[in-house]
């Protein structure tokens, strides 16, 4: 059976079903990540004065604004994944798409080096409460970036034959993708300042 | 987002360049911001707000929101309404005079 409106425009939404059901997870992602910046508001206002440490105190600013620089450029990537199968250019979209899926390598590598040198100076989530929701968040988030890189793999490689028999189709699928890779960047522009920097 | 002609992709691609070229701009704003002297509720405030434009912008041109349907515009403004509502726990946890153990 086919899928209904995964291409043509529902009349009564004016969209297709990929683009308003990759907006309504994304509302139920913006729930989820809101919850944990309540918390880490509350749990800050919350410490005795003096004992809430800057960020840069103990996290690596250089490492991060690195990968800001990569995440952003990994999004940029995935823009332009899209734009080039707007443009009908298969080759332009494996560049892209390749690109995008390592950048987000290089963003988990580093990541895995910043819990690596964390752990090795014994700072792990049980240490202080910063470094409880510190390690939550960018947990999280680094879990959204795994999810990201097997999704966009997948349009990568096995994926792709759908641009052979269903173009349309397959466009509006990387643009799901590309909405959701946004919203991980996206989190990030605020994890940065807040848990780095302030 | 409704485009199709090549030639509406080829100006949005140079949009795209564009945003990221501010993204890295502000993303380097960001990171000298914090570096200088200024009382955390400053700081704080500065860096939400350019954290705020860069994910305008983000939202805005990567994720084609300036030229979206009105049913997605109302699923993020009840997403907004109840974001908000998120954000005035810890307010409300402050006037209970709550304090937590570090």
């Amino acid at each position: 059976m086919e899928i209904p409106y995964t291409v043509d425009i529902r009349p009564d939404t004016g969209l297709n079903n990929v683009k308003l059901g990759i907006w309504l997870f994304l509302a139920s992602e913006v729930m989820l990540f809101g919850g944990l910046f309540s918390s880490y508001v509350l749990l800050r206002v919350g410490a005795e004065a003096g004992t809430w440490p800057q960020g840069a105190e103990i996290l690596s600013v250089p490492l991060a604004t690195f990968n800001t620089i990569v995440l952003i450029s990994s999004s940029v990537t995935m823009v332009m994944a899209w734009a080039s199968l707007k443009l009908r250019d298969l080759s332009k979209y494996r560049l892209y798409m390749s690109a995008t899926v390592a950048l987000a390598l290089v963003f988990l590598i580093v990541k895995g080096f910043e819990y690596a040198d964390k752990f090795s100076h014994h700072l792990y989530p049980s240490e202080s409460t910063f470094l409880g929701i510190y390690f939550l968040i960018t947990g999280l988030h680094g879990l959204h970036i795994v999810g990201g890189v097997i999704v966009n793999s997948y349009f990568l490689l096995p994926g792709v034959k759908m641009w052979h028999t269903a173009p349309e189709r397959f466009t509006n699928r990387v643009e799901a993708a590309g909405l959701y890779w946004h919203f991980v960047d996206l989190v990030w522009i605020f994890l940065f300042p807040v848990l780095y920097l302030l | 987002m409704s485009i199709d002609s090549a030639e509406d992709i080829k100006k949005h691609v140079k949009v795209y360049l564009m945003v990221f070229a501010a993204l890295m701009v502000l993303t380097i704003i960001t990171v000298g911001v914090a570096s200088l002297p200024l009382t955390i509720p400053f700081a704080i405030a500065l860096a939400l707000v350019i954290a705020t434009v860069k994910g305008s912008l983000v939202a805005s041109y990567f994720m084609h929101l300036v030229s979206e349907k009105s049913p997605i515009y109302w699923t993020l403004i009840v997403t907004a309404a109840f974001f908000a509502v998120l954000m005035f726990v810890p307010l409300l946890a402050m006037l209970d005079g709550i304090r937590l153990e570090r």
